[in-house]
This record gives structure tokens, C-alpha cells and sequence, in this order.
């Protein structure tokens, strides 16, 4: 392609656009990497690993006091029993919310995240105001959500500072008992599997 | 040689409020995508490993000026760089102008999903006793580490208490400076916020997950 045709074809692109197309062109002539295997990982993320995994999951341990113990005890098995499991959630820990104690989770260091039942971190949880903040002053990070807890609340915040990587279970909302399991799991945003927020309350 | 990590942001003052976003929304234009999907097939290749990444990405000389994706972008080509499967003036125009270095694997499309399935388990078999118990009160090293590591600035020198073994498992910051994976146990240790914070209200219980080099006992 000459100079004018490549100009031309990139005048609507931005600069970060032209930089990644760049490099996955070149990487792909070298043949590092598959560009369908691009779309492919793009396409998983986008529709099939999301926080409604992590919502199904917290749905069963509302429901079932032994999938619950369980799901305390050994996360990735219990996890694993509905089909989630893998990547940057090898190994994982499920820690509860009760009336006496909130948790709220973070990597101050990077971006570790559960992605098998979380999908991907949202871009707050990856900046800096939310690492910098969650270890320090919790209850002010949660007010920028709108949560306010007890102050009779302890706060507990794990820095995924390893490889594991943590779920919180939010408090079953009340009012919300005569819900199956797929109308509860409508209930679990994936702020309140981070900590960052609660469980909806039943319409 | 002095190592700089501008990623340790815990108790950072100045960044300000957290600005909460809708459940759906992951990406903020479209090339950010195509970096995810670039670091995660280039990391397939074994060129590296994720502690070497994240090392890569958290010394970056301008990292608090770039967006999470652009960062990881730099992160990529630095690496791209170092490992020679790519040459700078490869990187601007986009095109091979020297023959490929041969690499460990390349991730077909159609292995994508085993693959993620599989992801990389840490955890290794023990070959020592745990050194520290559930309940032993330990600190933090203290003092500047000159290298990758995931001992956090905050908790350096605080007094803390296990809470949890984690069983054993690969040691990031051997396996960030490819010493191999020396795996150490792992503990979940945890820090009363005053112990932490002069200025925190009561209430605050904060741990990180330490491997065993990280602690002594007090």
C-alpha cells in the first residue's frame, strides 16, 4: 500500500488506534500471533465471562446452606461445581458480608481481579483513585457509591496482592424470600460482589 | 541498580474520588480491546511470564500518565523489545523487517477457550514446613525491594497476624526476574488499620496475601 492509500485509510483513526493496529499487523507477519484468536478472546469477555457467573454463584449459596459452607470453605471447587473456573480465578476465596462485618476488595498494586465469575474489572476498579483509597478510607470510597454502612461495622479489605483472587458474598437483601434462584441472582450487581455496593433490593 | 515501581498506590494521597460506572461498560474505544486480546495472545507464547508483565508495566517511566490499556500497551512492547521478537523500528511502521524469532507456542482460535479454561495455577506441591501458623503475630519486611515484588509500600515494617496458609505457591518476585519459580508458602496476613494509618478511624481491618519471604516473626 503507498504512503497516500495507508494516510488515507487511517484519517478517521486516532493515534492509539493506528499504534495497536501497527503492532498486531507486525506481530501477526511474524506469525506470534493468530489475529481470530484476537476476536475470539475479545468475544468472551464482551458476552460469555461476565459478573452474571459471579451472580449465579452467590443466587446458590443464598439458597443452599451447603453449597454455602462449601463455597466458604473451598471457592474454586464450589465455583467450579457451576462451570466457572480458569483464568485469573485459579484460586479463589469467598469471603461473606454479615450485619457485623463489610467486605471490600481491591489490588492497590495492579488489576487482580476474578475474572471467571467477575469478567473483567471495571475501569474504577483498575485507577488509581479506588487503589489508592480502598486500604486507607473504605467508608469514603463506598460513599462515591452511594453505600453507607453502620458505623458498628467493621470493614475488612483484601488486597489481592497474590494469586488468589476474592469474591465477596453480599447479604442476601430482605424481602427477598420467596424469589427463586434466578430472580435473586437479578439482585447481585457486580459492585456488591467487589464490596463496593449491596444486593438490589426485590422489586 | 534502582528499581521504581509506579504502581504501589495503596494510601496515595490525591487521586481523588472514584467515579462508579455501569455494569456493561468495559471498554471506552475500540483499540482497548485489541490490547487485551494482544497481551493475552502474546503472553500465550511464553515469551514471559505474568509477574515479568506486570513488572514491565509498573516501571514504566510515565505510568501514572496513561490510561490502564495504554499501559498496557507500553508494557507489551517494552517486552516485545527486551525478549528481541521485535525491533523499535519494527514497532512504529508495523511491519516485520527482520525474520521472526521462534516462540514456545501461538494460540490458534480454536484452542482460546481450553486455554482461558485452564488459566495458570500457582500453587505448587510443599517440600518444607510452613514456617509461620494461623495466629503467630509477624512484620513486614521494611525498607525498599530492588525488584518486582508484591509486598505493598503500606504494610512495609507494620506488624500484623496470619490469618490463613494458602498452601505454596510460585514466588513473583523470582519469577518476575526469571530466577524461575522458587514457590514459597503464601499467607493471608492481616493488619488493624491503626496499626497501618495514624489517621483512620477504628473498624478498619486490611491483609494482603505475603509469601513466606516477606515476614518475620515478632
Amino acid at each position: 500500500m503507498s504512503a497516500h492509500e495507508h494516510d488515507h485509510e487511517h484519517s478517521e483513526l486516532g493515534e492509539m488506534d493506528l499504534r495497536v493496529r501497527a503492532l498486531e499487523t507486525v506481530l501477526a507477519e511474524k506469525g506470534y500471533i493468530d489475529p481470530a484468536a484476537l476476536d475470539v478472546l475479545i468475544d468472551t469477555y464482551q458476552t460469555r465471562i461476565g459478573p452474571r457467573n459471579g451472580a449465579r454463584v452467590v443466587a446458590r449459596a443464598w439458597v443452599d446452606a451447603g453449597f454455602r459452607e462449601w463455597l466458604l470453605r473451598d471457592a474454586t471447587a464450589a465455583i467450579a461445581s457451576l462451570g466457572y473456573g480458569g483464568r485469573q480465578g485459579e484460586h479463589m476465596r469467598a469471603v461473606e458480608n454479615t450485619p457485623a462485618l463489610h467486605n471490600l476488595v481491591v489490588c492497590t498494586l495492579c488489576s487482580c481481579y476474578p475474572w471467571p465469575v467477575l469478567g473483567l474489572p471495571p475501569t474504577w476498579y483498575k485507577s488509581a483513585p479506588y487503589r489508592s483509597r480502598a486500604v486507607k478510607d473504605p467508608r469514603g470510597v463506598l460513599s462515591d457509591f452511594g453505600v453507607t454502612l453502620p458505623a458498628s461495622t467493621e470493614i475488612r479489605v483484601w488486597d489481592s496482592t497474590a494469586e488468589l483472587r476474592y469474591l465477596v458474598l453480599p447479604q442476601r437483601p430482605a424481602g427477598s424470600e420467596g424469589l427463586d434462584e434466578a430472580a435473586l441472582a437479578a439482585l447481585v450487581t457486580r459492585d456488591s460482589m467487589i464490596g463496593t455496593g449491596l444486593a438490589l433490593s426485590p422489586p | 541498580m534502582s528499581y521504581v515501581s509506579r504502581a504501589d498506590l495503596g494510601g496515595q494521597p490525591g487521586h481523588g474520588r472514584v467515579t462508579p460506572e455501569p455494569e456493561g461498560e468495559l471498554f471506552h474505544a475500540a483499540w482497548e480491546p485489541r490490547v487485551l486480546a494482544l497481551s493475552l495472545a502474546m503472553g500465550a507464547t511464553r515469551s514471559w511470564n505474568i509477574d515479568m508483565s506486570r513488572a514491565a508495566r509498573e516501571t514504566l517511566p510515565n505510568y501514572g500518565e496513561l490510561s490502564y490499556y495504554e499501559v498496557w500497551i507500553a508494557g507489551l512492547q517494552k517486552l516485545l523489545q527486551e525478549c528481541g521478537l521485535l525491533s523499535p523500528e519494527e514497532i512504529a511502521p508495523g511491519h516485520a523487517l527482520h525474520p521472526p524469532r521462534p516462540v514456545a507456542h501461538v494460540l490458534a482460535a480454536a484452542d482460546v477457550a481450553g486455554a482461558l479454561a485452564k488459566g495458570a495455577p500457582t500453587e505448587r506441591p510443599a517440600t518444607r514446613p510452613a514456617r509461620f501458623a494461623v495466629g503467630q503475630a509477624v512484620r513486614a519486611h521494611a525498607g525498599p525491594v530492588p525488584h518486582h515484588t508484591r509486598l505493598p509500600g503500606y504494610v512495609r515494617g507494620k506488624r500484623g497476624v496470619v490469618e490463613r496458609v494458602n498452601g505454596v505457591h510460585v514466588f513473583a518476585d523470582a519469577h518476575a526476574l526469571g530466577l524461575g519459580e522458587d514457590p514459597h508458602w503464601l499467607y493471608t496476613v492481616v493488619f488493624d488499620g491503626v496499626e497501618l494509618w495514624s489517621d483512620t478511624a477504628p473498624g478498619l481491618k486490611v491483609s494482603i496475601d505475603a509469601w513466606e519471604p516477606y515476614l518475620e516473626a515478632v
